[in-house]
């Protein structure tokens, strides 16, 4: 891969409402002004020292950051190529995931702003334990919409949220999955803008929320540098992650946006296989349109209307994603490839049993992307007599997943709810 | 000249010594309950006393609408409406009469191409659209468009816009200004919300020519009383509302929506001035 021609400025530091042709705000004209008001508010809590430091102290004493970076050698031997790699742990994140970073600095800009009421949308459920979560702590009114067909697949999370003391309900109509409880959520926020915040939970939506949402999340891959720095004295050659709507891939990729010699790739839900139609894989199966407020790739049919979308993953289960990925692979900055539903559970039980880490079935699509590093890593112009180094966001911790891992496995007997022996050996 | 505006601008005005009157504006979406059924429904409203129909276009995530709006347009897709059926539905519809305005979430226009739309809903004798999910700030191409083929722009304004807001959409308008009588989604509601009166007039003063209230009127009495302040009244759920219970027992024809739509058109026509 050669670098890409980088002009106009820093990448790192693009700022909305536009991404080359991606972004904007397509939505109804009652949330500009909640919108103008949000941008005004984040803008002033950005230039304002005493908003980072209460953020920063939060990352430090409540969501335990920063996160460790873990080389996984047995995992490695995998991948192949002679490659290191290496995982940013936002798996071991309070709530379980890089969500908590976003969450906690929307909710300090919510008291900021006065409003009492924050109300967002889950698809796997770790965004609306994350919220759940700030509300709590911030004492803050919280109701969370989620798929029905989601609170099924997630039901763990949803008592989690309801144990925080949201109130979630389930949205049962569309395809009952994220795409709808998004639907829904901005109905509720059209009617309650003056008293509620919407904590969206990715970097998509009208401006600001792909940019602000990206800057609460970069913590990763400023982190992950400065630690790869100390481990190996030099930047990564690949940096891997998963990309639904795509907010744990803009924390990472970010800090290295600016480096051209380090490969940047963000791995889709390639579900059954994009030849199949069933899957999330917008840039492969996608084409530019608008959904919830922003311009950029999304499943659609030739009249315009949104595709039903496909992973065994839910967090990944998205028909778009968010403009900034849309702009960086119309500019070649990041290689985005589909992986299959098979290959992302392969690559789950091979960490399982390398490395005694369980991932979110959304982080092991980004592992499994790893895997195909290796083949190429050996053509990778690497410092002499180095391993070529690989960095995984391991973006969420597999709790939340075991049942459907267990399911795919035939590790559980969906019949009986019984545990099965005779389960596919892992 | 605006196809739309013209018509608010004879209604206001009176003719043969009548005094002048808002409008009555109806939506019903293409294709429910199936797409000759909601032509037929659309000409019947026309026939009964709607002055501009509106004709939604069905859409997958249709988030400034409530249930019973949804509900209609998940039927109609799930009955295979496509974007090119619309076209044909406005070339029957406009032939009863009315101007007909297309109302259509935005994604729907840039997959069939804002251009080659704009040359075909003119084609089909489309006034022009309404656009929820588009505002001005977003819609250059559209703007280009519309100029070039003649089309109306109705863009919305809410409770929540400001004055520089409301100058702004008021000057991208053409043919009206949609004002959103209450911060929320379509539907029914027991009162029309209270700000409506003040944001029409807000609107005027920022210059807009004609502005139309609509969200939440269902009712003759809420039709007069937003007729006394509005150049149109626009409802929607309370005529979906009637196709449905015309679906629901198809020996009532479309009885039951030209009742609906007599109530209304009585009230806008009986309001003080």
């Amino acid at each position: 891969m050669s670098a890409p021609e980088l002009s106009g400025g820093p990448l790192g530091t693009h700022a909305g409402p536009y991404f080359g042709q991606f972004g904007g705000r397509f939505v109804p004209e009652a949330l500009i002004a909640a919108l103008d008001e949000l941008e005004t508010e984040y803008h002033k809590a950005l230039a304002d020292p005493a908003f980072g430091q209460a953020l920063a102290r939060l990352h430090r004493t409540y969501t335990g950051r920063p996160s460790m970076l873990t080389e996984v050698p047995r995992f490695a031997e995998h991948v192949g190529g002679g490659a290191r790699v290496f995982l940013k742990r936002e798996d071991l994140n309070h709530t379980g995931s890089h969500k908590i970073n976003n969450v906690l600095g929307q909710a300090l800009l919510v008291k900021r702003m006065g409003k009492k009421r924050v109300i967002a949308e889950t698809g796997a459920g770790q965004h609306g334990v994350a919220t759940a979560t700030a509300a709590a702590l911030m004492d803050l009114e919280c109701t969370v919409y989620m798929g029905e067909e989601d609170t099924r697949r997630q039901a763990l999370n949803v008592a989690r949220m309801r144990l925080l003391g949201a109130e979630v309900v389930p949205v049962a109509i569309g395809t009952r999955t994220l795409k709808d409880a998004i639907n829904e959520a901005l109905r509720d926020w059209v009617a309650n803008v003056e008293t509620t915040h919407y904590l969206l939970g990715t970097v998509t939506g009208p401006h600001p929320f792909p940019e602000m949402v990206r800057d609460f999340h970069k913590v990763i891959g400023e982190e992950a540098k400065q630690q790869l720095a100390e481990e190996v004295g030099r930047l990564p050659d690949a940096v891997a992650a998963c990309v639904g709507g795509g907010s744990n891939a803009m924390g990472i990729f970010n800090a290295f946006l600016d480096d051209p010699q380090v490969r940047l790739f963000g791995f889709e839900a390639g579900g059954e296989g994009v030849s199949s139609g069933r899957h999330s894989a917008r840039f492969s199966g996608g084409a530019p349109g608008v959904l919830h407020g922003a311009l950029s790739f999304l499943l659609q049919d030739e009249d315009g209307q949104t595709l039903p979308s496909h992973s065994i993953s839910a967090g990944l289960d998205y028909p778009s994603v968010g403009p900034e990925h849309a702009w960086l692979n119309e500019i070649g900055r990041v290689s985005y490839q589909p992986v299959t539903d098979t290959e992302a559970m392969d690559a789950f039980r091979l960490l399982c049993r390398t490395e005694g880490i369980i991932p979110a079935i959304e982080s092991a699509h980004a592992l499994a992307g790893a895997l195909r590093l290796g083949a190429e890593a050996a053509t990778w112009d690497v410092p002499d007599g180095q391993a070529p180094v690989i960095l995984v966001n391991l973006s969420g911790r597999g709790d939340k997943d075991v049942a459907t891992a267990a399911r795919w496995f035939g590790l559980i007997d969906d019949e009986t709810g019984t545990t099965s022996d005779e389960g596919v050996q892992l | 000249m605006s196809p739309t505006g013209s018509r608010l601008t004879a209604l206001a005005e009176g003719a043969d010594g009548s005094p002048g009157r808002a409008a009555l504006i109806g939506y019903l979406p293409v294709g429910y309950p199936d797409v000759a059924r909601s032509v037929e429904a659309a000409r019947t409203m026309v026939g009964a006393g709607v002055d501009i129909v509106e004709l939604g276009v069905p859409y997958s995530d249709p988030v400034m609408d409530g249930p019973t709006i949804q509900h209609a347009v998940e039927h109609a897709l799930a009955g295979g409406v496509k974007v090119r059926d619309v076209l044909s539905s406005v070339e029957q519809v406009a032939e009863a009469g009315a101007p007909v305005l297309v109302m259509t979430y935005w994604n729907l226009v840039m997959r069939y191409g804002i251009e080659a739309f704009a040359r075909d809903l003119a084609a089909a004798g489309g006034a022009g659209l309404i656009t929820p999910d588009l505002i001005p700030d977003e819609a250059s191409r559209w703007i280009a468009a519309s100029d070039e083929h003649g089309l109306d722009r109705v863009f919305l304004v809410a409770p929540s816009s400001t004055p520089e807001r409301l100058a702004r959409t008021a000057a991208a308008s053409r043919g009206f200004v949609y004002a959103a009588s209450t911060m929320g989604v379509t539907g029914e509601r027991a009162t029309v919300g209270d700000r409506a009166a003040q944001l029409v007039a807000d609107t005027r003063s920022a210059g807009a020519g004609h502005v139309c209230v609509g969200l939440g009127v269902s009712r003759a009495e809420q039709a007069a009383e937003v007729a006394s302040y509005a150049d149109g009244v626009i409802v929607g759920s309370a005529l979906v509302r009637a196709v449905q219970e015309v679906e629901s027992d198809p020996t009532r024809g479309m009885d039951r929506l030209a009742e609906v739509t007599a109530e209304l058109a009585a009230g806008v026509r009986g309001a003080r001035r």
